[in-house]
């Protein structure tokens, strides 16, 4: 069960129960599309972004509770950000959670993952990796002028 | 004699495996079963023993493989209830039988304006196939509705034949719901009517005697894996006079009768429908399954199973917040779970923890999950090892998820 608590940790059951940032926010200019089509997750990433920076951002869709949850703590986490910052975001959020569980214990490198760092759980479930990152890479889809991202 | 369940989990050394350190519960047997140590040793033997390529060779290793794998064939037919050898075709899947009628038949006899019937709770594999066939015809695929419970609607199925319908295709079993479906009065009514009938016998080979005589269709398609037996061998068994007919859906080596620079002409069934090498070992390994099914005796399954399933169903009535989609009256023990505030991706990895396998997904079935109004479901299913302790198991792990949910 220990595990299991810390995957599935409070935070995330949170955001999964009550997401944060649903639906798309007022003046959103970008947009992008994700699905996984080994589980039928899918989602919408929708953004304002003004002169480089992440204004607003929402989400929709339907996924498990570590993708909702991935979700909802992204948009919180890249709102105010410029597109740079999301970029090294993403990057320290994706070595957390590929990073090698039986290596040394994972520790939060330059970028402040702040909250995020409640997935660092998912690198013990490999198959579950996908479904923490799809948000992240619809997300970067959106930044990069929109268009349909797939995990397969 | 009773059937003695403790006895065949011996025939399966994995069953004595942990996972997470919990003892393995396996209970996705409809997407890939498990192998008893007699097909594994039936295949070594034919490698380590008898190996050479089949139909080709004078020497005495091709004689003795080409023996064994025909051998399988006779096996087959009879275990199909075929009255004729040459209708049993091997192929890699399922998937592939079907695409071989598709692709041969389909496409010799669906034209622009035709239709082609396929029921609302297919596999992509019995939906795709067709799907694309009639894309590509500019002919209309229609789909038989099915009623809440997941049985097939046998009055929309019978309005929905016409005289355009050219081929119906239906699972004999539901791999999502379990649904039993009535193969044998579907063929009838198409029969009555000329219309040819293509059944995906996948999810049902494995749990029940078949006999393709008595259904009265006219192709049906089985899986090896699903069958105990190896990955990479499947069966098409067709009536002859139709395969006969048939133009062939690939092409090469062992499928000819003779190939001159200018024009190829093809053997007969079914080698023409075997083109290259098949897959030798496997076939063996089939052979081996069949065997062991028809030595623990189909119809002691089929009553095992069916009490087991009467179990299960009321342990997982005692799980708060679930729901099984698919209580069709006549039904197989596959349950399709659903649980509130616990997508089916979440509640898999909790029960993996727990060490209980089962698949999560749409089941390759979207079409179906879009009727149910889901995106996926958790499939539980049972199959002739599992046994009670499986299904309490299982039922301890969706409390478990209950817990780590609510907290």
């Amino acid at each position: 069960m220990s595990d299991l608590r810390e995957l599935y940790q409070s935070v995330i059951l949170d955001h999964n129960r009550k997401p944060r940032n649903f639906g798309a926010p007022a003046g959103s200019n970008r947009h992008a599309e994700g699905h996984n089509p080994l589980c039928g997750d899918h989602l919408s990433v929708h953004l304002r972004l003004v002169d480089g920076i992440v204004e607003d951002a929402g989400f929709e869709g339907h996924g498990c509770a570590i993708s909702k949850a991935s979700a909802s703590l992204m948009t919180e986490a890249v709102k105010g950000r410029s597109a740079t910052d999301v970029e090294k975001l993403f990057q320290s959020f994706h070595d957390m959670v590929t990073s090698d569980p039986r290596s040394e214990p994972w520790t939060e490198k330059s970028e402040d993952l702040g909250k995020l760092a409640v997935f660092g759980g998912v690198r013990e479930f490999p198959m579950r990796v996908k479904c923490a990152t799809l948000c992240w890479h619809t997300l970067r889809s959106a930044l990069a002028d929109g268009g349909e991202v797939s995990t397969e | 004699m009773s059937y003695d369940v403790a006895a065949v989990r011996k025939d399966f050394p994995i069953l004595g495996r942990e996972v997470h350190g919990k003892p393995l519960v396996f209970l996705d047997s409809a997407a890939s079963a498990q192998k008893p140590s007699a097909v594994v040793e039936a295949m070594s033997d034919l490698y380590l023993r008898h190996y050479a390529n089949v139909h080709r060779g004078v020497y005495q290793l091709s004689l003795e493989a080409t023996e064994m794998l025909e051998a399988v064939r006779d096996k087959v037919a009879a275990f199909l209830g075929a009255g004729d050898r040459r209708e049993i075709v091997f192929v890699r899947n399922a998937t592939e039988a079907l695409n071989l009628v598709a692709y041969s038949y389909g496409r010799q006899h669906v034209q622009a304006g035709d239709e082609v019937l396929v029921t609302h709770m297919e596999h992509h594999a019995n939906f795709v196939p067709w799907q694309v066939l009639c894309e590509e015809r500019g002919a209309r695929l229609r789909v038989a509705p099915i009623d809440d419970r997941g049985a097939l609607i046998l009055e929309e199925f019978e309005k929905l034949l016409s005289p355009r319908t050219k081929l119906a295709a239906f699972a004999h079993v539901s791999n999502v719901l379990g649904t039993v479906n009535p193969v044998r009065e579907l063929s009838r009514l198409c029969r009555e009517r000329g219309i040819p009938t293509v059944i995906d016998g996948a999810q049902a080979v494995p749990h029940q005697h078949v006999d393709v005589g008595a259904i009265g269709c006219d192709f049906y398609t089985f899986s090896g894996h699903k069958l105990f037996g190896p990955t990479g061998v499947g069966v098409l068994w067709g009536r002859a006079e139709l395969l006969e007919a048939m133009p062939p859906f690939l092409t090469g080596g062992s499928m000819i009768e003779s190939v001159t620079l200018e024009r190829t002409t093809f053997a007969g069934i079914p080698q023409r429908f075997e083109a290259g090498t098949p897959d030798i070992g496997c076939i063996v390994g089939l052979g081996a399954a069949i065997d062991y099914v028809e030595g623990l005796g189909l119809d002691a399954i089929t009553a095992y199973e069916r009490e087991l399933l009467t179990y299960t169903e009321a342990q997982l009535a005692t799980v708060p917040g679930l729901r099984m989609l698919g209580t069709a009256p006549h039904k197989a023990a596959v349950m399709s779970l659903v649980m509130d505030d616990v997508h089916p991706h979440d509640l898999g990895t909790i029960l993996d923890r727990e060490g209980v396998a089962v698949r999560t997904g749409h089941h390759c079935a979207q079409p179906l999950m879009e009727r149910f109004g889901v995106p996926a479901t958790a499939r539980a299913s049972l199959a002739l090892y599992n046994d009670e302790a499986d299904v309490d198991a299982l039922v301890r792990a969706l409390h478990v998820a209950r817990e780590v949910f609510a907290a």
